[in-house]
């Protein structure tokens, strides 16, 4: 990863000034052994505190049943395996791995068409000059700003008329036409960052702008497709809303409504499976996280600022 | 919006050494000086350049259009009307907005409890970003397992298993209220409680703090050390030289962390719906407005009303926003070429 990275060109922003920084400024401004110390301790404190909520987690799908509501503590009293055994039988007669699959189909298919469409219209808006280009990419930037209630209704609407409600059409359509201006925003941010020189050597070559797209800019854009592909799949996995609105029959649920399953039946206590669930639904995120971290965090960072 | 938003960065596809079918009239939107090209190729070239654009512009045009513009202008009209999806939408006029404010305490207490959420939520949230990026900044080892470990609940904090945790965890009880009866301070359960619930989706939202961080973490390696030393040269202690150098250096990157943030926690939904059980309890102070108008739309079937409800966020968040970029000319300091 790291080596291909330094190949190429055109990366975020907190890269390149963080090898630039000047190594004077860490000894300029040396402190006092105690005060590090005190740094250090505070930002451990600081990460244990946010980090507790998935340890508690954790634990709390080994407890068995008995001890819920009776041990408050982090660790369970006598661990089990219990709850995860249960959840594999799955709720509303159906496993979780269907869920599972289910998550991962609609992610999997969100992740290819927000690729798509953002790196088609990231191209247009950073290296075509076409009439209107401003205009329509101010208007870009303003549906990142746009709050999403004022078009969940009509869009219902619309896929009730077009008989779409049940199916994943509608949780996936946006994708697949670009409609999330975070992606397509990050797209155009990379593609700048690309050197001209690559495309006018192609263009005297005669290449057009789709030559120059495909042989070009989409092998360079590796990093951004990956960090992209990455937050898609995420937000997709996590997605709520859309889900529940969309989706009537358990047997199409994704996890996160078939968690709100678990949560409803609380009623009937299986307080382990509904933890257990949770951990297990979180594992996906939290493994591309660890995979790809140093991605990720550019990615957020060069979106904030200019690239 | 801050350093983002100059749209299209280069003004035209760099012109080619062979046909030179470089525009030199096409919109430079951009700060990047226009250089003066050769015109000869002119509108045929000019004409592909379009051609390739929209085509590969399709798309998100059909998106654009299909899915944003038209979904909007069909929710202004129907917020002037009653409508059930089932028989045809019902022309009411002003009816819908009149009830809102007039006649529907529960939307009223839906709004002040989502301005209370957004107004305290997002300013603290933004500050503890800003004060551990500021730590952070200044720890030379292990600063990027801090950063991952601090980002991580940015990635999950909406999801649904968190809200579950979120819900066990300030249950009575549960492992916050046993810590502070611990600490001798008895404040029962957080989810049943109408004082309470409030700031424990604040505290939520705050745990997030890692995506913001990160965004000022990248802003404060861009400020020039240069500026630090002279400050220091000139005898500002580190708090004058908070005030001094950092947050105006900072500035772009805080307007933009706070027009974004405040958004987003317009848009509290998951969460508040899995911790209530889809109820909006205790007393609606979990009752935020994107669950009161899914409530509205999606379970009492008044799409209409809905909708009503769906353009007076908008037209908040658009009154916020424009205040936001008001005030900005006096704080938003921009380094003199901002590229």
């Amino acid at each position: 990863m790291t080596t291909v990275e330094h190949v190429q060109p055109g990366h975020g922003t907190a890269e390149i000034t963080a090898r630039d920084a000047p190594p004077a400024r860490r000894r300029g401004r040396r402190r006092g052994l105690a005060t590090t110390i005190v740094w250090y301790l505070m930002l451990l404190v600081l990460a244990a505190i946010v980090l507790y909520p998935l340890v508690w987690l954790f634990f709390a799908t080994l407890k068995p049943s008995s001890e819920f509501g009776r041990n408050s503590g982090l660790l369970p009293w006598e661990p089990t395996l219990d709850n995860y055994a249960r959840v594999w039988d799955g709720i509303a007669g159906i496993p979780l791995w269907r869920y599972g699959l289910n998550s991962l189909i609609v992610a999997s298919l969100a992740v290819v068409g927000t690729l798509a469409s953002s790196a088609l219209a990231g191209y247009a808006f950073a290296r075509v000059s076409f009439k209107g280009s401003g205009i329509l990419f101010a208007a870009m930037i303003g549906t990142l700003l746009l709050p999403f209630h004022v078009i969940i209704i009509p869009q219902y609407i619309i896929f009730n008329q077009l008989d779409l409600l049940d199916t994943y059409v509608p949780l996936l359509i946006g994708k697949f036409l670009g409609t999330e201006a975070f992606f397509v925003f990050l797209m155009v941010q990379f593609i700048r960052n690309i050197p001209r020189e690559l495309d006018e050597a192609a263009r005297i070559d005669g290449a057009g702008h789709p030559r120059i797209f495909w042989s070009i800019v989409v092998p360079l854009l590796r990093p951004a497709l990956v960090t992209g592909g990455i937050f898609s799949f995420i937000w997709t996995w996590n997605d709520f809303l859309g889900p529940l609105i969309y989706l009537t029959s358990p047997e199409n649920y994704t996890l996160p409504i078939a968690l709100r399953l678990y949560n409803d039946t609380t009623s009937t206590s299986d307080y382990g499976a509904t933890v257990a669930a949770s951990l297990l639904s979180l594992i996906p995120v939290l493994l591309f996280f660890l995979i790809f971290q140093r991605m990720l965090i550019r990615g957020v960072a060069t979106q904030g600022l200019k690239g | 919006m801050v350093t983002v938003p100059t749209p299209t960065g280069t003004p035209t596809a760099r012109g080619s050494g062979r046909t030179a079918e470089r525009r030199t009239a096409a919109a430079s939107p951009a700060g990047e000086p226009r250089r003066p090209g050769r015109a000869s190729g002119g509108a045929a070239a000019a004409r592909r350049e379009t051609i390739a654009g929209y085509g590969f512009l399709a798309p998100w045009l059909v998106g654009f259009f299909g899915l944003t513009v038209g979904p909007m202008a069909v929710s202004l009209y129907l917020a002037f009307t009653r409508y059930d999806i089932f028989t045809p939408p019902e022309w009411v006029g002003f009816g819908n907005f009149v009830r809102m404010f007039t006649d529907d305490p529960v939307f009223l207490r839906s709004a002040q409890v989502t301005l209370e959420y957004v107004l305290i939520g997002t300013p603290v949230k933004l500050a503890a970003a800003l004060a551990i990026a500021l730590l952070l900044n200044s720890i030379t080892r292990g600063s990027g397992f801090f950063r991952s470990a601090f980002y991580t609940p940015s990635l999950i904090g909406a999801s649904v298993s968190v809200a579950i945790v979120w819900r066990a965890m300030f249950a009575g009880d549960g492992a916050v209220d046993s810590s502070l009866q611990i600490l001798g301070i008895d404040l029962g359960g957080w989810v049943g409680d109408v004082d309470l619930a409030i700031p424990m989706m604040i505290i939520l939202v705050v745990w997030q703090f890692g995506a913001p961080m990160v965004i000022f973490l990248a802003g404060l390696k861009q400020v020039p050390t240069e500026l630090y030393e002279a400050a220091q040269v000139d005898g500002a202690g580190p708090v004058h030289r908070f005030w001094k150098v950092t947050v105006p250096m900072l500035s772009p990157v805080i307007f933009f962390n706070l027009l974004l943030e405040t958004i987003h926690a317009f848009q509290v939904f998951g969460s508040a719906f899995i911790i209530s059980n889809g109820s909006g309890a205790p007393g609606g102070r979990l009752n935020f407005i994107t669950l009161y108008m899914y409530k509205r739309g999606f379970a009492d079937m008044q799409m209409g009303y809905a909708a009503a409800i769906a353009w007076v966020v908008l037209v908040v968040v658009a009154i916020i926003a424009a205040i936001m970029f008001r005030t900005a000319r006096s704080w938003v300091y921009y380094a003199g070429d901002n590229r």
